[in-house]
């Protein structure tokens, strides 16, 4: 294949990428568009594949290292549930991250590619660049997936002087910087580049430990971001436009997706990344100002009664949270959907930007739970309609319901945006007890007159429910 | 020991409530307590003795018996002369007792030693009191029943209907007031097919008249007339011209009229005058829910039912007990509540507990010293205005850009860095390097625009799928592997091919798997 060839089949791949990210952009026509995503994707590897940059002599490698990538890739789209999303797509972000690194030393070590002057600066300082993002990516997207998943506590852990090692740390990756552009030879620059590496990794790993287990999806989309930019700084580094627009394209997805995370919970972005949930004073502070702190009686509600609470309403509005994800209640849900709809009750869903640990996380468990999506709706479609709704089910859900959100200026979440539930005629809570929610604040919804205490695990309390209002 | 609760049977004229109810019986007997009841208590609302035997109760014969061995007696209207001398010393008393009007009532209690409730004196304002409040639930009922008063006397059809006889119109009634008893009017009255208006000086409960069925009538006159506790003040004499003028208009146009207007601890407001009974149409009918305090209608005889002008005015005062069975009913399990929170050991023992709020306000003579009325309660600011004000109404835009554009010293700000920082990378960076910023930052710009519009219930499959492509870095690797190299160069082979290929392997688990998961999470999505 010619060189024109491969350029324009590299230019026909960057539009099917547009045409990718643009087709998700409503139901209809997103599998299209991830149909545009493989087919763009198989074009740039075959253009890259045949063209004049691969020698025959690559062929057997490449394919066998794709072969062996490919299974494992297949195998684990396979076999992940979606519950586990979050931890499968951190995951995939730290091999991205790891790729780039590779990337970059492999090009540091080319011997045949000889720049001088300003393009050699430029060369190595997108090699510098590159292997930091790629690396802070890596351990940043493993750490992340480690506390996905369980294996790492959820708890932001705060090293006293953190902003200051951080700071350091940045400083070590200039000094180091200037070393490596000065090296004389590659196993001196190789030096810096490797202290860099440590330096970075640690920073990534930091970072990531910092920050708590509602703010994931902040952090999962920053992560997405940054794989993003790995590719695209890779793209300089290589000379390649494929690879800086792809890296763009995914690198601003990712941003904006942080944006919309942070908006969702009212924070900036620095103070998310800076960590720790109400960190800005030490621990989260008690509500300031008397009245505040919500006092009286909680009701709680059986099963029973729930079930007679939801067959005489005539409509419906239910909040799933990540503990709907821990208790794997979304088949439960989707049953007591169906029997509602079944007798004419108007079932919406209501679902929260960061609800759950990545962004659409709730969206995904219901789908494949067969919830048909319109009738899943966001915070800001449906939040006028709670004083028109008889019933409001919270199931796993606590700081996105949260009153002291709009009522109380002193509370740690303050001007979030919040899915007024206690506007409902009744809203049930479904907790498995009265702990508070992540952001450490009690919830006056508790202690609401028309709010009513679920308690237990959410699926058995679900499938109960489900059996009481099938019974009659 | 436990405690012994007695029932006597209402001794005042035309009262046919009961202070409890068969149902009620057993679950205060499982709270430990035995129940007492006087022969025939419950006759008047169809609770025979048997129904009271069999669900636990003892019954007594007479009423001075009944008295002496009771520790706590339940009534519902409070105790007459001779009933006062019947409570045992030191006895427990739990009625409606009115400690305000009823000053002489107050000081012969005390002088018994006794402990008196008066449910009247419930702290309304506290949800957990709202269980006991029998003042919602009497008032309820009589809104009903008023209803059904002014339809037995209004000699026509509420609905409206076009029958072969030819076509009826529907009943126009106005209700001045929206409390409990008023609401309760509208809906009953609503229900019944008339058309129904009201009128109240607390302008929040207009979406309630509504929800009802009613159509809410405003004053035109500015002022905000909730008092303390869910009353309604006494407003200004410029507020009470607009009214009169609004209620004149009603009276000509209405059938039936019915007034719940009261003001806690003054006469009822005179809202209907003789001149405007005059200007109603003969046959209507007017039912006064204030006829105990005087009335709302200047024409109105209170425990009566007349006809003036051609318009019944129905000032009855017994509307609870004309709906006997169901005013015992609720009544009687305002008072188990109230057992339940004074008998939280459910032992049958009781537990005055002056510290907890709605007891407090409840007792009125402890022991013989009278403790009403009791200190004003703390209660939170009520958050109608924060409930109001911070409901963003969100400029409905597609996708999640922001409401407002930048300012304009934003936007100068922003491009002048930006003018600074091209101008620099133009001025030093090699042109081959500018081709390819160049690219990298119009694709920003391009998914900036592209990833704007996804919504948000595709963020998932939106980050899975930008995963995948994020893959493309294994171009990088693949370039790297063999590539053809000009004569005489060279490069240390083995360490760049290893790097590669393992890049290679580690960017396709994540094309093959980034797609194929996506594609998997997509054909969830169904309609």
């Amino acid at each position: 294949m010619s060189t024109g060839l491969s350029i324009v089949s590299y230019l026909g791949a960057t539009i099917l990428f547009i045409l990718c990210l643009g087709g998700l952009s409503n139901q209809e026509t997103s599998r299209r568009g991830n149909v545009y995503g493989i087919i763009g994707m198989t074009i740039a590897v075959l253009a890259t594949v045949l063209g004049p940059r691969v020698g025959a002599a690559g062929l057997p490698w490449i394919i066998g290292a794709m072969v062996v990538g490919g299974a494992i890739g297949l195998y684990a789209a396979r076999v992940v549930q979606m519950t586990q999303m979050p931890e499968l797509v951190a995951l995939m972000h730290s091999l991205v991250g790891l790729a780039a690194c590779l990337v970059g030393y492999a090009s540091y070590v080319d011997t045949s590619i000889d720049f001088v002057g300003a393009e050699k600066a430029i060369h190595e300082i997108e090699i510098y660049v590159g292997i930091l993002i790629g690396a802070v990516t890596f351990s940043g997207s493993v750490i992340a997936f480690g506390k996905l998943s369980g294996k790492i506590g959820g708890k932001p852990m705060l090293l006293p002087g953190r902003h200051l090692m951080n700071l350091a740390g940045l400083l070590i990756i200039l000094y180091f910087g200037r070393d490596f552009l000065n090296a004389a030879t590659i196993s001196e620059g190789m030096r810096s580049l490797i202290v860099m590496t440590i330096v970075s990794l640690a920073f990534g790993m930091h970072m990531v430990m910092a920050i708590g287990g509602a703010d994931m999806p902040v952090v999962v989309s920053m992560l997405n971001s940054y794989s993003g930019w790995a590719a695209a700084a890779t793209g300089f580094m290589l000379g390649n436009d494929l690879l800086i627009v792809t890296g763009a394209l995914v690198g601003s997805s990712g941003a904006i997706l942080s944006y919309i995370m942070c908006s969702a919970m009212n924070r900036n972005f620095l103070s998310v990344i800076a960590g720790g949930f109400g960190s800005d004073g030490g621990a989260p502070k008690k509500p300031a100002g008397d009245g505040a702190s919500p006092a009286g009686e909680v009701t709680p509600i059986s099963v029973t009664e729930t079930a007679e609470l939801l067959r005489e309403a005539k409509s419906v509005i239910i909040v799933p949270g990540y503990g709907m994800a821990v208790a794997q209640a979304q088949h439960a849900v989707y049953e007591i959907t169906s029997l509602l709809r079944e007798r004419g009750v108007n079932v919406r869903f209501g679902i929260h930007p960061v609800a759950g640990r990545m962004p659409g996380h709730m969206n995904v468990l219901l789908a494949e739970a067969k919830v048909p999506y319109d009738i899943v709706f966001e915070m800001d479609e449906l939040n006028g309609d709670f004083p028109d709704t008889d019933v409001a089910i919270v199931i796993g859900a606590n700081d996105i319901v949260n009153p002291a959100a709009q009522e109380d200026p002193g509370s740690p979440i303050a001007g979030m945006p919040v899915l007024e539930v206690w506007k409902a005629k009744t809203s049930i809570m479904m907790k498995r007890s009265m702990a508070s929610g992540y952001a450490g604040v009690d919830n006056p919804l508790f202690y609401k007159e028309n709010n009513r205490m679920l308690f237990g695990d959410a699926k058995k309390m679900l499938d109960e429910v489900h059996v009481a209002l099938s019974q009659s | 020991m436990s405690l012994s609760i007695g029932v006597p049977r209402e001794v005042f004229p035309e009262e046919k409530r009961v202070a409890t109810v068969p149902d009620v019986v057993e679950k205060l007997v499982k709270l430990g307590f035995k129940v007492l009841i006087e022969s025939g208590a419950g006759e008047q609302s169809n609770f025979s003795d048997d129904a009271y035997r069999a669900a636990g109760a003892e019954i007594l014969g007479d009423a001075a018996s009944l008295w002496a061995s009771s520790d706590v007696v339940f009534k519902v209207r409070g105790p007459v002369a001779e009933e006062v001398g019947l409570l045992r010393e030191g006895g427990t008393l739990i009625s409606f007792i009115w400690p305000a009007q009823n000053p002489e009532l107050m000081r012969r209690l005390a002088a018994r030693k006794a402990t008196v409730l008066a449910i009247d004196c419930l702290p309304r304002q506290l949800s957990r009191a709202q269980k006991m409040d029998a003042l919602t639930s009497t008032a309820g009922i009589s809104g009903y029943r008023a209803v059904i008063e002014a339809a037995n006397a209004f000699g026509r059809f509420f609905n409206g209907k076009i029958t072969a006889a030819g076509k009826v119109p529907p009943a126009k009634i106005f209700i001045a007031g929206a409390g409990v008893a008023g609401l309760e009017a509208i809906g009953t009255a609503a229900n019944m097919g008339a058309i129904v208006r009201a009128n109240d000086t607390r302008a929040e409960v207009a979406d309630q008249v509504k929800s009802l069925g009613g159509e809410f009538v405003r004053v035109d006159y500015e002022e905000e007339g909730s008092g303390g506790g869910g009353y309604a003040k006494v407003m200004s004499e410029g507020f009470q011209q607009a009214q009169r003028e609004m209620y004149a208009k009603q009276s000509k146009e209405s059938d039936i009229i019915i007034t719940t207007a009261l003001i806690p601890g003054k006469p009822a407001p005179k809202l209907i005058t003789a001149e405007m009974v005059r200007s109603m149409k003969p046959g209507s009918v007017i039912v006064d829910m204030a006829g105990e305090q005087g009335g709302n209608c200047e024409l109105t005889e209170p425990g009566q039912a007349v006809v003036k002008h051609g318009v019944t005015i129905i000032g009855y005062t017994d509307l609870p007990s004309r709906l006997a069975r169901q005013s015992s009913m609720l009544y009687a399990n305002n008072l188990l509540h109230l057992a339940e929170e004074l008998c939280k050991t459910k032992d049958g023992q009781i537990d005055v507990n002056m510290k907890d709020d709605a007891i407090r306000g409840l007792t009125v003579i402890k022991e013989g010293d009278v403790t009403w009325p009791p200190p004003p309660l703390k209660l939170p600011v009520p958050p109608a205005k924060s409930a109001a004000a911070p409901v963003p109404v969100a400029p409905k835009t597609s996708g999640h850009g922001k409401g407002e554009p930048m300012s304009v010293r934003g936007v100068s700000i922003l491009f002048a860095v930006a003018a600074l920082s091209f101008w620099l990378i133009g001025a030093y960076a090699p042109s081959a390097f500018l081709g390819h910023l160049t690219v990298f930052v119009l694709a920003c710009f391009v998914g900036y625009m592209v990833v704007w519009n996804v919504t948000p219930s595709l963020h998932t499959p939106l980050m899975s799928v930008t995963n995948a492509v994020s893959s493309i870095i294994t171009i990088g690797a693949l370039v790297q592997i063999a590539p053809p190299l000009a004569e005489g160069v060279s490069r240390p082979d083995g360490i760049i091919r290893l790097l590669a290929i393992l890049a290679v392997a580690l960017a396709t688990i994540n094309m093959f798997g980034g797609f194929a998961v996506t594609r998997r999470m997509l054909e969830m999505f169904r309609k």
